[in-house]
C-alpha cells in the first residue's frame, strides 16, 4: 500500500483517487486543476487557508464539548430572564419530531416528494389559527420582529400611508429591527405610556393618530409584562382614522388571554419560541403573522401559505401554494417584499406543541404562569424597598422589579444573583434610564415555588448585605 | 438438491414507492378529554397565596372560550406525525441532486448531537458573557475561519439566511451612502436575472431601485450593459459568481471595478460557495461584502427550510455599519461589542440561529483547509461528470459556452418539450417516482424548460450515475410513453393536486383547517 496516499474524507466518498481518476477519464480531463481553469490565473488563491488540520470524529467531539463545556447553561443555574426568549418546558415528542432526519434534511420539495412538510406545515397553520382565533397564517417568518417588521409593511402597501404608531415601551431590540426593515420608506412614531400603569396613554396616540397612520402597532403582553387592557379602544381609534391595528402577542398566554382578534386587531403577530423550541441562545426564535381570510391581506403576505386541496384521487388531500404569484419567487422586485429560507421546522414544532398541550393544556399553562408570577411579584414586593411590579398593571410571565431604593444598582444585584446560581433579570437602566434601577424578571409553568423563594431569598439577602456594607462603610442606605 | 437462487437485481432505476399513510389532518384526531402532555402542578401554597391567577385577568381581556385546538393522546400525536414524516423526502433519504443553488449536502450526524447539547440548546441569550463563553468562542472562530476562506475583515452571523443577508447588504449599502451625504442621490442597485429572487426582492425593500443585467451569448451578466447602467444613482452592485448557471464570470474584476470607479458598492451573494472554498475568494475579486448561507456551503440541515444562518462578511471600512453586537476578542475573554457607530441596527433578534453557526464550525473542523478545499474539487468534479453525463441524454442541453462548469449547471429540456410535449415540470413529477427531488429553476424561466442540478461532494459516482439513469430513463418514456411522465407521479404519496382552482380563487381556497370547514360546508363534499 501506498503510504503517501490520502485518505479519502468520511464526507466525501470521490475522494478515492482510483474513482476520481475514472471519472476524470469519462470527462475528459486529465486533472481536477483542469476543471478550474475557467476562473482566471490571477484570482486564483494561491496561499494555504489558516484553518487547522482535519479532526476525526472522536477528537471533534472532544474538542468541540470542551468548548461548549465553558457554557453555563439555564439546567444549571436558575434562570429568570426573558426579554424575548423565554424559558419554558420542551415536551420531548417536540423535539423527536424536529430531529427526524425528514423533517431535519427536507428543503424545497414539491408536494410529491414532501406531501408531509406541506401537510405538517397547514397544520401547523390551522392550530395557530384556532390559538388566535384568526383565519390565515403564514409559514413561520424569522422572529418576532420580523413578523411584526412584515406586518407594518402590509399595512403600509393596503392603506398606502408611511407612518405606524409604535408604543414607547417596545423591546429596544426589537425595534431595531423593524426600523431598519421599515426604512427608508415607513417612519416610527411613539406613542407615550401612562407612568403609573404603563399602558399606552390613549389620550397621546389619539393626538398622533392622523390620515399618515398606516398602523398602530402594540404588544399583548407588552415587553415590560403588563397586559394592555385598552385593545378594544386603541383598535376602535385606529379604525377611525382607517389605519389597521396590529397586535404583537405572546402565544404562551392564548390559553387565558384574549386573542387580539376579539377586540380589534387585524394582524396578529409574534414568536413561536415558546410553544416547544428550545432557547438555543436565541436560535430559537420564529415569527408568525395572522390575518382574516381577507383577499385584501392575503394579497400583502410576503410569506408561503399553503393551502389544501383534492387531487385526481378521490379521498387524498393535496397541498400547494395559495396566490405564489405575489411572491418574489415568482415575481423578484415585484413581489412582496421577499421570500426565502426562514423558520419552518420551528413553524411544524409549534404545531406539535399545539396538539400535545390541547385546549386544556394551554389554559393550564396560561393558568400557571398567572400563578407563579403573581406569587413571585408579591414576595418580591415583601423585600423592604423593593417595588413589584414597578406598573399598576395585571401582567403575565413578565415584570419590572424596581431596586431604585435599596441604593443598589441592577447590575450589581445581578452579579450577586450570578455569584449565587441565579440569572437574574434583564436590566433596563440603558434601555428606560427613566425607570431607574429596574430589571424585567420572568417567571414560566417551569419555576417551582422553591426556585421563586430562593431567587427572593438570594436578592434579600444581596440587599441586606449590601445595606450591612454601606453602615460599615458609613453611608446611610437611600429611604 | 434446490439451492438459493440469485434473486434479479437488474433493473436500472429503483423500484420505489414512497410511503403513504393516508394519515388524516390532526384536527380529525380529536377526542374528548385526551392529554398529549401535562404540566408542572402549581403548588398548594402558591394557589393559597395568589388564589386562579388567572381571575385577576381583567374581564375584557380574559379569554372567554378556549381555543379550539384538538385534544389527542402523546402516542396518537407522536405516530401521526412520524407518518408525516415518512411522508417527506429528507436530503438525508435520497441522492439530493435536483435542488441546484441549494448545496444540498450531506448534514453530519455528529453536529447534530453538538446542535442539541443541552450547554448549546439551554443558554438563554442574555446571559451575562462570563457564562457563555464558549458558545462566543465558537462564534469568533468560526468568524476566523470566514475570513480565510472570504478575505473579509469581519463576519456576523445574525442573518437568519441567504435572503436576509442581502436585505443586510442593501441595509449598509444604505448606511454608508447615507453617512457620506449620498444617500439620497445613490438609489439604485444592479442585479442579474441570473441570481437569487431575493437578490433584487430585498434591495427593492430597502427603497431601491432594481437594474437586472441579462445573460450576453456566453452566458456571463452583459458587461457593456453594465457600463452602460452605472452612474452617479449607483449605490451597489449584487452578483452571485458563478451564477445558477456554473459558469465562472472570468471578467469579475473588470465588474467590482466598473462599478467601484462609479462610486457603487460590490456585493456577492456566495450563499453557494460550493465550487469555490480555498480556490478564489471575495476579497482579490475586488467585493466589499459577500455572504456565506451556513446551511448550504457549510452543511447544516436546511430544516424544511430554517431555521439558518448567512455568515455575512464585509471589508474594514463597512465594518461600523453591520448589525450589532460582534463577538470579539479582549485578551483571553470573548465580548459582545454593540458599540458600531454607524450601525444599521439589528436584522434578527438576539445572535440569529447560534446552533447553526457550531454545526458549521464544526463542519469546518472535520474537514480542515485541506478538506475544505477537497470539497470545492470534488463537487466541481462530480458536477462536470454529470453535466458530461446529461449532455448525452437525448432532449437535453446546457445553454452558453461549452467547457468546463463549476459546481452546477442550468440545463433545459427545450428540445424534448418540442419534441414530445413533456415539460420539465413533469418530468419534475415523474422523478419523485424514482425517489428523487428535482427542481426546475428560479423564475423567469429565461432558459426554457429548465433545471438546475447541483451533485455537491457529498454523492458516491454510483449516486451520480442512478440520477442519471433516473434522468435518461425519463427521457425515454417521454419519446416513448409521454402519458407515463405526463400523468406522474405515480409512486408518491399523493396524486396530482388541482393547483388552478383551489389555489387562486379566494372562494375556494382555504389556508386553515377552519377555513376548510367552512367553505367545505357551503359546498357540495370534495371527491363525491
Amino acid at each position: 500500500m501506498n503510504n503517501q496516499k490520502k485518505a479519502a474524507h468520511p464526507y466525501i466518498p470521490n475522494t478515492v483517487p482510483e474513482v476520481q481518476e475514472e471519472m476524470l477519464r469519462e470527462i475528459g480531463a486529465k486533472t481536477i486543476d483542469e476543471l478550474f481553469d475557467g476562473i482566471p490565473e490571477e484570482l486564483h488563491y494561491k496561499k494555504d487557508m489558516n484553518i487547522p488540520k482535519a479532526l476525526s470524529e472522536y477528537e471533534l467531539s472532544r474538542y468541540i464539548e470542551g468548548i461548549l463545556n465553558k457554557n453555563i447553561n439555564t439546567k444549571e443555574y436558575l434562570n429568570f430572564l426573558g426579554a424575548g426568549c423565554w424559558n419554558h418546558y420542551v415536551p420531548a415528542v417536540c423535539d423527536e419530531v424536529n430531529q427526524r432526519a425528514e423533517f431535519l434534511t427536507a428543503y424545497a420539495g414539491d408536494p410529491y416528494e414532501d406531501h408531509g412538510r406541506y401537510q405538517a406545515l397547514f397544520e401547523y397553520q390551522s392550530l395557530m389559527a384556532e390559538l388566535v382565533d384568526m383565519d390565515v397564517v403564514n409559514v413561520p417568518t424569522f422572529d418576532w420582529a420580523q413578523a411584526a417588521a412584515t406586518s407594518i409593511r402590509m399595512a403600509s402597501r393596503i392603506t398606502g400611508r408611511k407612518e405606524v404608531l409604535l408604543p414607547k415601551t417596545i423591546s429596544p431590540d426589537r425595534l431595531k429591527i423593524i426600523k431598519n426593515y421599515c426604512s427608508p420608506q415607513i417612519e416610527c412614531v411613539f406613542i407615550d405610556y401612562e407612568e403609573d400603569s404603563g399602558q399606552i396613554n390613549l389620550n397621546d396616540l389619539e393626538d398622533k393618530l392622523s390620515s399618515n397612520t398606516a398602523a398602530v402597532y402594540f404588544e399583548n403582553p407588552s415587553y415590560l409584562g403588563f397586559i394592555e387592557t385598552k385593545g378594544q379602544k386603541i383598535s376602535k381609534l385606529a379604525k377611525s382614522f382607517e389605519a389597521i391595528t396590529i397586535v404583537g402577542v405572546d402565544p404562551s398566554s392564548l390559553g387565558v388571554l384574549a386573542p387580539p382578534s376579539h377586540y380589534g386587531a387585524d394582524i396578529v403577530c409574534g414568536d413561536l419560541q415558546p410553544l416547544g423550541m428550545h432557547m438555543n441562545y436565541g436560535g430559537g426564535q420564529s415569527g408568525f403573522i395572522a390575518t382574516h381570510d381577507d383577499l385584501t391581506f392575503i394579497q400583502e403576505y410576503p410569506s408561503r401559505l399553503f393551502g389544501i386541496a383534492p387531487t385526481v384521487v378521490k379521498g387524498e388531500y393535496g397541498f400547494g401554494d395559495v396566490l405564489y404569484d405575489r411572491t418574489s419567487f415568482a415575481l423578484r422586485e415585484k413581489g412582496k417584499e421577499s421570500v426565502g429560507t426562514q423558520t419552518a421546522l420551528w413553524g411544524i414544532t409549534a404545531g406539535v406543541y399545539l396538539s400535545l398541550l390541547g385546549p386544556t393544556g394551554m389554559y393550564e399553562l396560561g393558568k400557571s404562569i398567572m400563578q407563579k408570577s403573581q406569587y413571585a411579584m408579591g414576595q418580591l414586593g415583601n423585600i423592604p424597598n423593593v417595588v413589584a411590579s414597578r406598573f399598576e398593571s395585571t401582567n403575565f410571565k413578565e415584570f419590572v422589579v424596581d431596586f431604585s431604593h435599596t441604593g443598589k444598582s441592577v447590575k450589581e444585584v445581578n452579579q450577586y444573583l450570578l455569584d449565587n446560581g441565579i440569572f437574574g433579570g434583564k436590566d433596563l437602566s440603558e434601555e428606560f434610564p427613566e425607570l431607574g434601577q429596574c430589571s424585567l424578571f420572568c417567571i414560566t409553568e417551569i419555576h417551582s415555588k422553591e426556585d421563586i423563594d430562593r431567587l427572593v431569598r438570594t436578592i434579600q439577602e444581596c440587599i441586606d448585605s449590601i445595606s450591612s456594607k454601606e453602615e460599615r462603610d458609613g453611608v446611610h442606605a437611600k429611604n | 438438491m434446490v439451492y438459493m437462487q440469485k434473486i434479479n437485481r437488474d433493473h436500472k432505476v429503483r423500484n420505489y414507492h414512497q410511503a403513504k399513510w393516508d394519515e388524516p389532518i390532526i384536527f380529525e384526531l380529536h377526542k374528548i378529554g385526551e392529554r398529549g402532555v401535562t404540566l408542572p402542578a402549581t403548588e398548594e401554597e402558591i394557589t393559597n397565596n395568589v388564589g386562579d391567577g388567572v381571575s385577576a385577568i381583567p374581564l375584557e381581556m380574559l379569554r372567554k372560550t378556549k381555543p379550539n385546538l384538538p385534544e389527542i393522546s402523546q402516542n396518537r400525536v407522536l405516530r401521526h406525525y412520524l407518518r408525516l414524516s415518512q411522508e417527506t423526502l429528507g436530503a438525508a433519504f435520497n441522492v439530493e441532486i435536483g435542488q441546484g443553488t441549494c448545496t444540498m449536502k450531506y448534514s453530519p450526524k455528529i453536529n447534530e448531537a453538538f446542535a442539541s447539547s443541552p450547554k448549546m440548546s439551554e443558554l438563554h441569550p442574555l446571559q451575562d458573557e462570563s457564562t457563555v463563553q464558549g458558545m462566543l468562542e465558537v462564534m469568533y472562530k468560526l468568524d476566523l475561519c470566514m475570513r480565510e476562506i472570504s478575505g473579509m475583515d469581519y463576519f456576523t452571523f445574525q442573518p437568519g439566511s441567504g435572503t436576509q443577508s442581502l436585505f443586510t447588504m442593501a441595509s449598509i449599502v444604505r448606511a454608508y451612502h447615507e453617512a457620506n451625504g449620498e444617500g439620497e442621490q445613490r438609489d439604485e442597485i444592479i442585479t442579474t436575472i441570473f441570481s437569487h429572487p431575493s437578490q433584487a426582492a430585498t434591495a427593492a425593500v430597502k427603497g431601491y431601485k432594481i437594474i437586472t443585467l441579462y445573460p450576453d451569448k456566453d452566458g456571463f451578466p452583459d458587461i457593456e450593459k453594465l457600463k452602460a447602467a452605472v452612474s452617479e444613482r449607483t449605490a451597489g452592485f449584487v452578483v452571485a459568481n458563478p451564477e445558477d448557471t456554473g459558469i465562472y464570470n472570468p471578467r469579475i474584476k473588470e465588474f467590482t471595478k466598473i462599478v467601484h470607479d462609479a462610486g457603487g458598492i460590490c456585493n456577492y451573494d456566495q450563499a453557494n460557495a460550493n465550487g469555490l472554498l480555498g480556490i478564489t475568494r471575495a476579497k482579490e475579486a475586488g467585493f466589499d461584502m459577500c455572504f456565506f448561507n451556513l446551511h448550504k456551503t457549510f452543511s447544516t440541515p436546511h430544516a424544511c427550510g430554517g431555521p439558518a444562518t448567512g455568515a455575512l462578511g464585509v471589508v474594514d471600512k463597512l465594518m461600523e455599519f453591520m448589525p450589532g453586537p460582534l463577538v470579539e476578542k479582549q485578551g483571553e475573554k470573548y465580548i459582545l461589542n454593540d458599540r458600531l457607530k454607524h450601525s444599521i441596527g439589528k436584522v434578527r433578534s438576539f445572535q440569529g440561529v447560534p446552533q447553526t453557526v457550531l454545526r458549521a464550525y464544526a463542519w469546518i473542523r472535520a474537514l480542515g483547509a485541506e478538506g475544505l478545499k477537497d470539497v470545492a474539487r470534488v463537487a466541481v468534479l462530480n458536477n462536470n461528470y454529470l453535466y458530461h453525463k446529461i449532455l448525452n441524454i437525448h432532449g437535453a442541453d446546457a445553454p452558453y459556452i461549452k467547457g468546463k462548469r463549476l459546481e452546477q449547471v442550468r440545463y433545459s429540456w427545450e428540445k424534448l418539450t418540442k419534441d414530445t410535449g413533456v415539460t420539465t415540470e413533469d418530468i419534475s413529477h415523474r422523478m419523485a417516482d424514482f425517489a428523487h427531488h428535482y427542481w426546475s429553476s428560479h423564475h423567469p424561466f429565461v432558459v426554457p424548460e429548465p433545471f438546475t442540478l447541483e451533485p455537491t461532494e457529498s454523492l458516491s459516482k454510483a449516486d451520480l450515475d442512478e440520477y442519471i439513469a433516473s434522468l435518461t430513463h425519463i427521457a425515454n418514456e417521454a419519446y416513448t410513453n409521454p402519458e407515463i411522465v405526463q400523468n406522474a407521479p405515480h409512486n408518491s404519496t399523493i396524486h396530482r393536486v388541482d393547483e388552478q382552482d383551489y389555489f387562486e380563487n379566494p372562494e375556494k381556497w382555504c389556508i386553515t383547517w377552519r377555513s376548510y370547514l367552512k367553505k367545505t360546508n357551503k359546498t357540495e363534499t370534495i371527491n363525491s
